[in-house]
């Protein structure tokens, strides 16, 4: 190695040295501490009554229906919100692809919800739905006390984390449409391919890795959802999702054994989600792609 | 071919009028909101999409309630100092990333990307009881550290992307032309790199701004208790009446910035946003 090349690493390393250490200390540090944690009986309110008890917390989180029951509601938001975005995105990018005049107004407009605080808009949308306040009923001739009752309540919170998120996943969408050679949809139209097969055949396929990378990063974050239940439902009319038990736990009821376990089986289903979508769409996220 | 000009122009219209929805759309909470503010107490429950009569009551209430100024001074700080950190840690790594040879390069874009995905309510219990011993709990610093930390991937990405783009080699020829090295990155390779810094800067003060969790988990009194937290603990003159209108005149108060920024920096912050995902 010449003198350059090691004096080079040198620099290397310590420019990076400070931002790989800002991230390790508050992610990979307090989550060791956090497995540690989750083996003690250990209470905020008792702190003297710590005691080192193995895996019992995870054998009660594990055999708790609230547990079961926030895996469920989470589930049921990640999967409704992130579907339905999937198919919007496509049309809000497609929409935006192919107009010619206000282009500018649908993107400026898109960027709004993405910008906007999730939880202005999760208040903003909970006054809507208000029966007392609200505009919805009126708009549809109903009397509905939209967010006491269960299903109702998942319906407005999916339908605004839907409102908040389509426009990040239309905008990705849209920058993998423009990766799509116009001459090659050109020449399947010539072939006689019709839009649909035009759409599946040629457009579709090529924007796997695109679809693949926002699929994957709203999956995870519909996952960790919290805000926009916490400030709607507060995960009453069960609906509470596993950030909000691990939030209640260790926040609330200052349980730090209990939540930390709560805390590292999250961590565990977000793991397993993402080495899922790695394997099943193949994305190498660390390549760099060479033009 | 008329009939083909003919589609031509249906198609146009349909595409038209889908950018009418999807604005629409877009629009209607931010518009309601606003709405809402602007309502007299009486009529806020009136159902009414908009207001009957304009009244500013509800902002002179929010500007006068110490806990919403507390709070929009600390987001401001907080979201500030933590963005400026955390651009200026991502710029060092992006570069050595992009311009330097070094075993790691893709160690620090892979734990990057990691916590990209990592769940913050993993963290929150063990935070909590670290920073009640170390004196964190409820100061700025107890949340600028996971700002810093959380918005660390996002100006990595965003910074190497666009640095990649960079014609590095220009400083060598303003240095052969005879500029000193400090006038060649001043004059030269500063004005190329601003507008990533500066996209970064924005979606990383974004974040910042939006955090929730962190902020109600982390806090407890006006010390430190951000914007959004404010927001969901407003209490209002009564505790039997929801204080609406109030946090409809906050949550306009805390969206007009936002809105601003996105409708100057529109271009970049799209740029921005997509540019891990498909330049890889």
């Amino acid at each position: 190695m010449s003198r350059r090349g090691s004096a080079e690493r040198r620099l290397g390393l310590l420019l990076c040295a400070p931002a790989i250490i800002a991230m390790l200390l508050v992610t990979a540090y307090p989550m060791l501490y956090a497995l540690w944690l989750s083996l003690f009986r250990y209470d905020l309110r008792f702190p003297d009554e710590r005691l080192f008890i193995g895996i019992d917390n995870y054998l009660s989180v594990l055999s708790s229906a609230v547990w079961w029951q926030a895996m469920f509601n989470t589930l049921v938001i990640t999967v409704g919100s992130v579907s339905l975005e999937l198919v919007l995105g496509f049309v809000f990018a497609l929409v935006m692809h192919r107009t010619l005049i206000g282009r500018r107004w649908v993107r400026t407009s898109l960027l709004l919800p993405y910008g906007i605080i999730t939880v202005v808009a999760a208040m903003s949308w909970r006054f809507a739905f208000d029966p007392t306040t609200g505009f919805v009923n009126v708009l549809l001739g109903l009397d509905g006390a939209w967010l006491t009752e269960r299903w109702s309540a998942f319906f407005v919170i999916i339908q605004t984390e839907i409102w908040k998120t389509t426009p990040f996943m239309a905008l990705l969408l849209l920058a993998g449409l423009t990766l799509v050679p116009e001459d090659l949809l050109h020449a399947a139209r010539v072939d006689g391919a019709n839009a649909r097969q035009r759409f599946f055949r040629v457009t579709l396929p090529l924007m796997r890795p695109v679809i693949g990378v926002a699929l994957l990063f709203r999956t995870l974050d519909a996952f960790r959802i919290f805000d926009t239940v916490f400030v709607q439902t507060r995960g009453a009319q069960g609906t509470d999702t596993v950030s909000l038990v691990g939030y209640n736990a260790l926040i609330t009821r200052l349980n730090l054994g209990l939540g930390s376990a709560v805390s590292v089986l999250i961590f565990l289903c977000v793991l397993a989600i993402a080495l899922l979508y790695i394997r099943g769409f193949g994305i190498d996220l660390t390549r760099r792609r060479k033009r | 071919m008329a009939g083909g000009a003919d589609h031509g122009r249906m198609e146009r219209w349909c595409w038209g009028a889908g950018s009418v929805v999807v604005i629409v759309y877009a629009l209607i909470p931010v518009a309601w909101i606003l709405s809402l503010s602007l309502k007299r107490s009486a009529d806020l429950g009136d159902n009414r999409l908009f207001p009957q009569v304009v009244s500013l009551e509800h902002y002179a209430a929010v500007f006068r309630d110490p806990q919403f100024s507390a709070a929009l001074w600390n987001s401001l700080g907080i979201a500030g100092i933590s963005t400026l950190v955390a651009v200026l840690l991502g710029m060092f790594a992006a570069y050595a990333v992009v311009r330097l040879e070094f075993p790691g390069r893709r160690v620090i874009l892979a734990a990057a990307l990691s916590i990209a995905m990592f769940p913050p309510v993993s963290i929150i219990g063990p935070l909590f009881n670290i920073w009640r011993t170390v004196g964190l709990y409820d100061t700025w610093a107890g949340l600028i550290l996971p700002y810093i930390t959380f918005t660390l991937p996002l100006a990595i990405w965003i910074l190497s992307a666009f640095f990649r783009e960079i014609p590095w080699d220009l400083d060598k020829a303003a240095r052969v032309d005879g500029a000193t090295p400090l006038k060649a990155f001043v004059f030269v390779i500063a004005p190329l790199a601003a507008p990533a810094v500066f996209t970064a800067a924005i979606l990383v003060f974004m974040f910042a701004w939006n955090d929730f969790l962190f902020a109600i988990s982390l806090t407890s009194t006006n010390d430190a208790r951000t914007v959004p937290a404010a927001i969901a603990f407003f209490t209002g003159s009564s505790r039997f009446q929801q204080p609406t209108g109030s946090i409809a005149a906050a949550s306009v108060v805390v969206t007009l910035p936002i809105i601003i920024v996105v409708l100057i920096f529109q271009r970049r912050i799209v740029a921005g946003l997509t540019a891990g995902a498909v330049k890889g």
